[in-house]
């Protein structure tokens, strides 16, 4: 080591930070859902690899995308793995990356790609199957009872255990199972817990029905514990100590025992100390999870005479599992990490895009929908007055309200009328100027529908016809209101052009372009009819 | 579309509270609990009366039970067991821990009591509980695909839960019974402003408002001090949840500071079992409570022991919470019975007792409570009502109302008169529709509806005026900024195309959306209006009036600069004018030169006006200084119109130009303008104006044509 490294050896953060950054930590339940800036809504769903870990839905107004992370299917200390909430995904982010730590994972066989159509409602009970298969959490309580038996045998030979696993659950599970087993075997040896945060953690485990596995749930029902190590403690069986300077362990101890002390790469901790006492024991027994570099981390306590016992928990979805989960979410695009191993599963069907992300890269999702799912009140629907369009395969209508924005979902609803009750003064004056101008207009103009023209210039309204004026239709149409006229038709630079000149009941020229027709008269009533008909064969709105 | 609301029970009453709520095709039964003040078929809801009875499992959606006090929960295993109810159940899961207890404390009691013959037996409960699906507060419980549930935070006991459900559009929350203050061990209720169609709210406490809770709880400590230290025994006839938890943590509390070493029992049944419950569910507790856990679990209590029957008769003094509460029957009626006569001793009734108990009798303070023919027992003790209770007084029934925002409201789970009383100010201080029926009858309320639409990105940016917060802040906020933001009148077009759904597009997408182009309809006149002097004569008139225009357009070149400038100044006005925009077109439209410019539509516009090049404003320019040629004349049809108009109609006067509204007047020297109807010799004293307007200004533009026929130009 030299004195570069050393510079790296600077405080990250105290203990205050973390508190201070706890603080700022939103908490949710499981499926609760919370809006964020009024437009995406984030769920939290059981992840099952330990207590309270999750997989995040977040819904935006035009997709939603499910950040995967390592799920298990069953656990027997947390809730399962609550796949069945995943569904109707747009966009899942695959973002389990257990396999490439886990030795055990083998690479599926390929040959599925040569499965025929008909093999697939085979195939998606078989994957229904697969799924809620428990042959998982089957293999996870024999891997238990094996380092169970392993510590059983080490203390019946006079020898001490040191348990150091961080996965809390499968801790918990195992201090239960060890406890059993010593008391089948009749051994009365003690457990020490020693960790800083182990007493807080049992006493936690033990109030969070909630967020269990469903037989731990049972329990609360029966009124039992969740865990039993309330009943251990109670018992005097388990021993808690937050490091091996406490006061009170010295009077506790005892050899053999079984010690579990947590730390990641035996560094820092009890697990240190413990360890050097006991790595020329070849009777005493160290149990770990798989690390990438088991050497590394005995290193410094060689030679080293205990046993070692590696396991590895599940701690993630097997890869064989990726596939039948994809099949059974249904999602349009899943984007998987790039990694030779989950690029060799058979995708023969096509029934979703499958992207690949890597590291530092931005990866553009293609756009799903182009419009934003909304709400229309009835209110304002039932008011609707649609025109059908020339065509005939559409209908379209103008619409006002007002729009809501809440919890993510756009509402069109009426305006709501001004409330006479609660008026405003100045509003109210407001309403007399008005009510009062447009009586002046009245007076002045008549019969000139002043107030409808106001109201359409304030919204912007411009009527719009379109299509393309087929002159002998208009002809048809004039007809049909009693004018009759003759066509002139005569090509121009920039295309076609058209005359209609009409002389009874009066003068009227009609000058019609590709793109807009101008109607020519002095005759009011004339201009009215023609206008009419020139209306009835476009569309308009 | 309606929601109909049918109160099975707790209507203008407390007891057997069950509220079945149909809407879109779902039917959610809202609680399912027994009346303990009779024991006949009244005692559970008349299930009959609900649409379909005889097949239940179709007719109902969902069960769902807002807490475990029987008046809530009571006739469940009657309705799954003995009627065979199959489907699903929901509650939260301390409810779903301690019903059963409840359940089987209350068969115990009736069987014990009169040796009647069992409603549902020990096994039916646990059958029944198995059914229950569990739920975590603010979980969003998808029921089925069009239904969907979520629990809010009641307070009131532990595990109290009140329930949103949404099925399609509508909205209904059903509160069961909350507390909107916290208490020893619970928090206050807590719930999302929902703006639902329909709140069904408890009013136990319909016309009450509670004194402060520290007075009541002193009130209850001397009580209770007073009576030990006299020798006295005191009894606490109570439900084995909830109360008795609260009030032994409040017991507790006080005889360590007292340190006092009277003895506090727990009757048997109650209990040491049912604090283990506590225990484990202190999550659900106030946060008081949780944040001490660790240390020391609250529901550890240090004084309190079990009772054993024998110590009924002994002597010292001693408090006993004994089940069950109202003084209903069972062990509490027995003590009841051999403490009531004594002066020493002292009845403790906390919360509520149904019409109907001993417990009721007792508030009226009587001499004698007669409970058959052979029993008449004398009551010489001390009787104290605990007046705090786990229910929301009136204050907190408002504040929830207006805080949920519904359209409308029922009141259940209260009395008559009360609830009469708070219906009314609801009405008025609220001014929100409230109802108050009686059971088996049905309220209809309107539900808001929606279409499902999509909306394009446009129209919604369109019709927005909302200002994003981005702030982190937001997040923890979270659910407080739920309420939609400032918005305008919003304005767009909707089209349906069969088996499609409906899209509303803002109007300028329209014609892209549809694959078309627009067809501009116009109407144009030219026609003479009468001047009073030859037309070529227009110049010298010019002149003669002191204006300094040239007719000739090569004039005084500094003229022409200022013209031009001032034409860009009044272009620069004329282009915020948006309503004038497609005026602005056509008249560029009308310079080749520029046609590439004004082929653009919308608001683009005038930015392209403000990318012109030099050379077209030069142009430009030119032309405006042509029309402005013509100025005097126009300038006079103007003073005139907007004299005939008057100041509120919208017309203006640009170069070359009056615009109102779609409508344009020029002058038009063109001869042979394609729009003369008549020809031009025969008005040698008339100058000609060009008019169009868009069709839809048709009736105003006929009119403002013949005014202007009827109109006399002439210089005077
Ligand atoms: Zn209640
Ligand atoms: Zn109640
Ligand atoms: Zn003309």
């Amino acid at each position: 080591m030299n004195g570069l490294d050393l510079v790296n050896w600077q405080c990250l953060y105290s203990a205050a930070d973390v508190k201070v950054c706890l603080k700022k930590v939103h908490t949710l339940r499981y499926a609760e859902e919370v809006c964020y800036d009024n437009t995406l809504i984030i769920k939290p769903f059981s992840s099952g690899l330990e207590i309270g870990s999750s997989n995040w839905r977040i819904s935006g107004p035009r997709r939603n995308l499910m950040y995967l992370t390592s799920s298990v299917f069953e656990s027997d200390h947390t809730m399962d793995f609550d796949y069945r909430s995943l569904q109707g995904s747009d966009v899942i982010l695959f973002s389990d990356c257990s396999y490439v730590h886990n030795t055990e994972y083998k690479v599926p066989c390929t040959s599925s790609a040569s499965l025929s159509s008909d093999c697939y409602s085979d195939r998606a009970n078989n994957a229904a199957e697969l799924l809620s298969d428990n042959s998982e959490s089957l293999k996870e309580m024999q891997k238990i009872g094996f380092i169970c038996s392993c510590a059983v045998n080490s203390v019946k030979a006079g020898g001490c255990v040191l348990i150091s696993i961080g996965r809390i659950g499968s801790s918990l599970v195992l201090l239960e199972q060890l406890s059993l087993m010593l008391d089948s075997s009749d051994l009365k040896i003690p457990i020490f817990l020693l960790s800083t945060s182990a007493e807080e953690m049992l006493a936690f485990s033990n109030v969070i029905p909630e967020w269990l596995c469903n037989q731990r749930q049972q329990k609360l029902y029966s009124g039992e514990a969740l865990f039993s190590h309330t009943e251990l403690l109670g018992a005097k069986k388990i021993h808690v100590f937050p490091g091996v300077d406490s006061p009170g362990l010295i009077n506790a101890w005892q050899e053999p025992c079984i010690v579990f002390s947590p730390h990641w790469n035996l560094r820092i901790g009890p697990v240190v100390h413990l360890l050097r006492r006991w790595r020329g024991n070849e009777k005493c027994l160290l149990v770990i999870e798989h690390m990438m570099d088991t050497d590394i981390a005995l290193l410094p306590f060689k030679p080293l005479a205990m046993k070692v016992l590696q396991c590895s928990f599940l701690s993630g979805i097997r890869l064989d599992k990726v596939q039948p989960l994809m099949e059974k979410l249904q999602p349009k695009i899943v984007l998987y990490p790039e990694d030779s191993r989950i690029r060799v599963l058979p995708d023969d069907r096509n029934l979703y895009t499958i992207l690949y992300y890597t590291k530092n890269e931005t990866v553009r999702i293609p756009c799903l929908r182009n419009e934003i799912e909304a709400e229309l009140s009835k209110d304002l629907a039932i008011g609707l007055k649609p025109k059908l369009l020339k065509n005939g395969s559409m209908a379209i209508a103008r619409v006002k309200g007002k729009i809501n924005l809440n919890l993510g979902r756009h509402l069109l609803g009426p305006v709501p009328e001004p409330s006479r009750t609660f008026q405003h003064e100045d509003e109210k004056d407001l309403m007399d100027v008005v009510s009062v101008e447009n009586s002046r207009i009245f007076q002045r103009r008549g019969d000139l529908p002043v107030l409808a023209e106001k109201s359409s210039r304030i919204f912007h309204n411009r009527v719009v016809h379109w299509g393309s004026m087929d002159p002998s239709m208009l002809l048809v149409a004039l007809e049909e209101r009693g004018i009759n006229g003759t066509l002139v038709k005569h090509e121009t630079s920039s295309g076609f052009s058209c005359k209609i000149h009409v002389s009874e009941p009066n003068k009227a020229v009609i000058d019609i372009s590709g793109s807009s027709s101008v109607i020519s008269t002095g005759d009011e009533s004339l201009g009215a009819l023609i206008l009419e008909a020139v209306s009835s064969t476009l569309d308009s709105i | 579309m309606t929601i109909e609301c049918l109160v099975l029970g707790a209507g203008q009453e407390v007891g057997k509270s069950c509220v079945v709520v149909t809407t879109g095709g779902k039917r959610i039964m809202f609680d399912c609990g027994m009346h303990m003040g009779y024991q006949d078929r009244r005692r559970y809801p008349n299930f009959s009366l609900i649409p379909g009875s005889n097949d239940f499992d179709t007719a109902i959606t969902c069960i769902i039970i807002t807490h475990f006090h029987l008046d809530h929960i009571g006739a469940l295993p009657y309705f799954t067991e003995v009627l065979g109810y199959q489907g699903p159940i929901y509650m939260t899961y301390p409810t779903k821990a301690l019903a059963p207890l409840m359940l089987e404390d209350y068969r115990k009691v009736m069987v014990d009591r009169r040796g009647e013959k069992e409603q549902f037996t020990a096994q039916q409960i646990q059958g029944c509980m198995k059914k229950v699906t569990a739920v975590d507060l603010k979980q969003t419980v998808q029921v089925d695909k069009d239904l969907e549930i979520r629990a809010y935070y009641a307070g009131h006991v532990i595990g109290a839960a009140m329930f949103y459900a949404k099925v399609g559009s509508c909205t209904v929350v059903y509160t069961g019974d909350y507390n909107m203050t916290p208490d020893r061990h619970l928090g206050a209720a807590q719930i999302d402003r929902l703006y639902v169609d329909l709140l069904i709210t408890e009013s136990t406490y319909a016309n009450s408002v509670r004194e402060s809770k520290l007075a009541r709880e002193r009130d209850f400590l001397t009580a209770v001090h007073k009576c030990v230290a006299g020798g006295g025994k005191v009894l606490i006839p109570i439900f084995a949840l909830g109360r008795a938890q609260e009030l032994c943590m409040l017991l507790d509390d006080f005889w360590e500071r007292m340190n006092l070493k009277i003895p506090i029992y727990f009757s048997a049944g109650l209990t040491i079992q049912a604090n283990m419950y506590y225990k484990i569910l202190i999550g659900w507790t106030s946060q008081k409570v949780k944040d001490a856990y660790v240390t020391r679990n609250a529901f550890d209590f240090k004084n309190v022991c079990d009772f054993d029957r024998s110590q009924m008769t002994a002597p010292g003094p001693c408090v006993l919470f004994a089940t069950p509460g109202m003084l209903s029957g069972g062990f509490s009626l027995e003590v009841f019975k051999q403490w009531a006569p004594s002066e020493m001793n002292l009845i403790c009734l906390p919360g509520y007792c149904v019409y109907g108990t001993v417990g009721n009798k007792l508030m009226s303070k009587p001499k004698q409570i007669i409970l058959d023919d052979k029993t008449h027992i004398d009551v010489r003790c001390q009787i104290h009502q605990l007046a705090f209770t786990a229910h929301t007084d009136s204050k907190g029934i408002m504040d929830l109302i207006k805080h949920v925002s519904p359209r409308q409201v029922v009141l259940v789970h209260g009395e008559r008169p009360n609830m009469e009383i708070l219906r009314e100010r609801i009405k008025s201080e609220l001014t929100i529709e409230c109802h108050i029926p009686a059971n088996h009858e049905t309220v209809s309320v309107p539900s808001t509806q929606i279409v499902k639409v999509d909306m394009t990105k446009a129209f919604i940016k369109h019709n927005t005026s909302m200002m994003r917060r981005r702030v982190l802040d937001d997040i923890i906020e979270g659910n407080k900024t739920l309420t939609g933001l400032p918005s305008k009148v919003a304005e767009g077009i909707i089209v349906m195309e069969k088996g499609k759904r409906a899209k509303i597009v803002h109007q300028e997408e329209l014609l892209p959306f549809l694959n078309t182009k627009e067809h501009e309809v116009h109407c144009s006149y030219c026609f003479p209006v009468y001047v009073g002097i030859q037309s070529g004569e227009v110049s010298m008139a010019k002149k003669s009036e002191g204006l300094s225009i040239e007719r000739d357009s090569k004039g005084s070149s500094m003229q022409k600069d200022l013209d031009a400038l001032s034409a860009e100044r009044n272009l620069k006005a004329f282009m915020v004018e948006k309503d004038s925009r497609s005026l602005l077109e056509r008249d560029l439209e009308a310079l080749p030169a520029e046609r590439n410019l004004a082929s653009s539509s919308g608001t683009e516009v005038a930015i392209e006006i403000d990318q012109m090049s030099e050379k077209s404003e030069a142009l430009f320019a030119e032309r405006c200084l042509a029309s402005l040629d013509r100025h005097p004349l126009l300038h006079l049809l103007f003073l005139k119109l907007k004299e005939w108009i008057g100041e509120v109609e919208n017309i203006q006067e640009l170069y070359g130009c009056i615009q109102l509204n779609s409508m344009c007047i020029h002058v038009c020297g063109n001869e042979d303008c394609p729009y003369r109807t008549e020809p031009a010799k025969e008005y040698d004293r008339a100058l000609f104006f060009c008019c169009s307007w868009s069709w839809v200004d048709e009736k105003l533009a006929r009119r403002v044509v013949s005014f202007m026929k009827d109109l006399d130009l002439s210089c005077d």
